[in-house]
């Protein structure tokens, strides 16, 4: 982690694609950062709250994504270098500060970090690509496909964002981001004075969206993107790699889909032109129309959504309207890349034969699925529910953190599984629409787990809810003190920041009459609180505070 | 390199919890003061807890992508047997496996024994050395956490992996905290006795 901090431009070091991104911060002079943990992206934050202090950096870990951008807009209407960074969901929680920010511009150059998780190896919820954002917000968009290119890119787009007052996103996956390779050091950003022109000062034009000078901003983005469009279009980052053009075939990839191309041409023995785009949006048209302009046919290699593929179809009517744009009939739109799915591709595309070496294995052994470490206090309140409640009549509200494992063998308690929040959110629903169901059956009931750092992230409204409309859902907070599932961060409630947030007085002050602290260790105590609660006619909140077991580790150390 | 592309592709699999991120940077580090090219995939969150976890690590002349491809692996360690047999997916018959004698239960499925786990394998290749890694840390470190780390300078002593064992035992050097230091260095000098 201290070789993160090395002072020694032009040597080489291993880096995880999210440390480069943190290099490549403090390369480019980084002043303010802050997170909410979420994988693939934890990492740099997880680095940042190691070495902030000795860098000169403030970071905190936010309450949740939205609050991370607005303390960093903040950051930048005061002049300061700042990063903001999340998962792909994280994106949809801050969206509504984003759009805004888009409008207003930066003051302080400002870069976010967006890490997407094709094949959902640590997401639920959805397979999200957040590409699809760039449309929506006007903002730059840069994918790289290495740790070379992370930290490179983190740099460039402060640059950018400095020369444009924009903020700047760079899109990681899972493969990019968790990608260890060596990296060649630039200089740390060294500051000799304080930061120059920090400071919030006052400029309504610029920070006041109030129509109707928020359709000027409108216009003034839209400009910006057109300058920015023609920086992409010189952008070294947009690469062309020339093949044998005598094929009149291309291929046209960016992010960690260009590393498999690469390997799928060494392993056929190919030269086709390859068009790398450093920039998603806003895209180097006239780079891409004199790509195709001499092509008989283009593959296009991306993962997910066929953003790509459908902006060369759309280039290519203007200047080669006979041109075969190849894609997702030869890749799933389901699922990350890999290099054999991608060799397969190339190679059917340039008609070359490519065989497999080995049969795909018929396998014998069962899979194996995360479970709750050993240990785990969530295991105490399982055992707690099983033994109080028939689990057939109750319904079972999840969420995101390690408790979203309770919908796994053995456990099997959780009947729904949304984002951060929504376990509570959805409860009200589902109460009230129990009303409807015939008398007849079973009075609903219904016990929702939310994690402490989940309530804190955006559980509170929807408890608020269930109070303000009236519904009688139990609410299990499991205050372990941490953000375990993304690798033990501290949040408002951990008391590993002093004097840590106390839930229980929140829970009274939204509202709540039937609320109880119990440590789960005390199963009768837990069970018969369980019971009671359920027959309550309004909400009702348990916190169980059995610690992580490596929170306690970590306290006992 | 026995790779026709001048590269040495390892697959480490396991169960979450065994170490497999720190083998991984330590052959990273070894491989990168031979002066290779590096590249590694690793998975963390959700897919760590106890789950099947599995790693890659490829070096060269030139490598472009982090993940191996099916059937290109020169070396696959299983930490454990029956993730070693998911290897299977990235072996073709030159693929050498090292696998640690030691099976950690699935809670679903019936359990499998080493008699039959060892038949399967038999099936697609026969160059799979079974070390009873975790037996012989617990005898003689009283711990089986360094397996990994056992089998892996097992494989570099007995040249399995084309790095000199003074490059491993540096980079054990450099990515082990002071704590755990002796411990794996008297991992690496077990494995040299035993190699």
């Amino acid at each position: 982690m201290e070789e993160l901090l090395l002072d020694k431009p032009g040597g080489k070091i291993i880096l995880l694609g999210n440390e480069a991104i943190v290099r490549g911060a403090l390369e480019a002079g980084v002043n303010f950062v802050s997170t909410y943990p979420g994988t693939p992206a934890s990492e740099i934050g997880n680095t940042f709250f190691k070495i902030a202090k000795k860098a000169g950096v403030y970071f905190e870990f936010s309450t949740n994504e939205k609050v991370a951008l607005e303390a960093g807009i903040g950051a930048s209407f005061s002049g300061l270098k700042t990063l903001v960074a999340m998962k792909n969901f994280g994106l949809n929680v801050c969206l509504d500060a984003l759009l805004p920010f888009a409008y207003t511009g930066t003051k302080g150059p400002t870069v976010i970090i967006v890490a997407d998780d094709p094949s959902c190896h640590s997401s639920a919820q959805s397979e999200e690509n957040s590409r699809g954002f760039a449309y929506v917000s006007y903002i730059p968009f840069l994918e790289p496909s290495d740790p070379q290119e992370c930290k490179d890119f983190t740099k460039l787009a402060f640059q950018i964002s400095e020369k444009f007052k924009i903020p700047v996103i760079i899109r990681t996956t899972t493969r990019v981001a968790h990608q260890k390779a060596p990296v060649k050091l630039g200089e740390i950003f060294r500051y000799r004075n304080e930061v120059s022109g920090a400071g919030f000062i006052k400029d309504i034009k610029r920070f006041v969206t109030l129509p109707p000078r928020v359709l000027e901003m409108k216009e003034e983005l839209l400009a910006k993107i057109e300058k920015i469009k023609e920086f992409s279009e010189s952008s070294p980052i947009n690469q062309l790699y020339r093949g044998q053009t005598s094929a009149k075939l291309g291929i046209i990839t960016s992010g960690v889909s260009y590393l498999y191309v690469m390997e799928a041409l060494q392993k056929l023995n190919l030269s086709l032109p390859v068009l790398k785009l450093g920039f998603f949006y806003p895209l180097p048209e006239k780079k891409i129309k004199n790509f195709i302009k001499p092509l008989k046919k283009v593959l296009i290699v991306e993962e997910l959504e066929p953003f790509l593929e459908k902006e060369t179809e759309r280039l290519a009517k203007d200047v080669n309207c006979n041109l075969k744009v190849a894609g997702k009939e030869l890749m799933s739109e389901v699922g990350e890349l890999n290099p054999e799915i991608v060799t397969a591709a190339v190679a059917k595309f340039s008609n070359k034969k490519y065989k497999f070496q080995t049969p795909v294995l018929k396998l014998q052994v069962p899979k194996r699925l995360p479970v709750l470490c050993p240990g785990c206090p969530y295991w105490l309140v399982i055992s707690a529910i099983k033994k109080t409640v028939d689990v057939n009549k109750v319904i079972f509200g999840g969420e995101i953190g390690c408790y979203m494992l309770f919908g796994n063998p053995p456990v099997n308690l959780q009947d729904y599984l949304f984002c951060m929040g929504s376990s509570v959110g959805i409860a009200h629903g589902i109460m009230k629409a129990s009303s409807f169901a015939k008398a007849t059956e079973d009075k609903r009931k219904l016990i929702t787990f939310i994690g402490d750092s989940s309530f804190f992230h955006a559980g509170i409204p929807a408890l608020i809810n269930t109070v303000f409309n009236k519904s009688n859902p139990l609410l299990i907070i499991l205050a372990n003190q941490t953000t375990a599932m993304t690798g033990h961060q501290p949040h408002p409630g951990a008391p590993a920041t002093p004097d840590g947030i106390k839930i229980e007085p929140i829970v009274r002050a939204c509202g709540v009459k039937y609320v109880k602290t119990i440590d789960q260790i005390n199963q009768e105590e837990f069970s018969n609180t369980i019971k009671e609660f359920l027959e309550k006619d309004e909400v009702s909140v348990i916190i169980a505070t059995n610690p992580c077991k490596f929170v306690a580790k970590k306290k006992n150390a | 390199m026995p790779n026709r592309l001048d590269q040495f592709n390892i697959v480490i699999k396991g169960v979450g919890g065994q170490g497999l991120i720190t083998i991984l940077q330590i052959i990273a580090e070894a491989a990168l003061s031979e002066g290779h090219d590096v590249k590694t995939s690793e998975l963390h969150g959700l897919s760590q807890r106890g789950g099947s976890v599995e790693v890659h690590i490829r070096f060269g002349k030139k490598i472009y992508s982090p993940l191996i491809a099916q059937g290109r692996a020169d070396l696959i360690f299983g930490l454990e047997m029956q993730e070693a047999l998911r290897g299977i997916y990235f072996a073709s018959k030159k693929t050498n496996f090292l696998v640690n004698k030691q099976i950690t239960p699935i809670p679903v499925g019936k359990p499998s024994s080493e008699k039959e786990l060892l038949d399967i394998f038999k099936k697609y290749t026969k160059n799979v050395t079974l070390i009873p890694a975790s037996d012989i840390c617990r005898e003689k470190l009283e711990t089986d956490v360094v397996s990994g780390v056992y089998l892996l300078s097992l494989a570099v002593l007995k040249g399995l992996v084309p790095l000199k064992p003074n490059s491993i035992l540096k980079a054990i050097k450099k990515i082990i905290p002071e704590k755990y230091l002796e411990l794996n260095l008297k991992t690496f000098n077990l494995a040299s006795k035993n190699a």
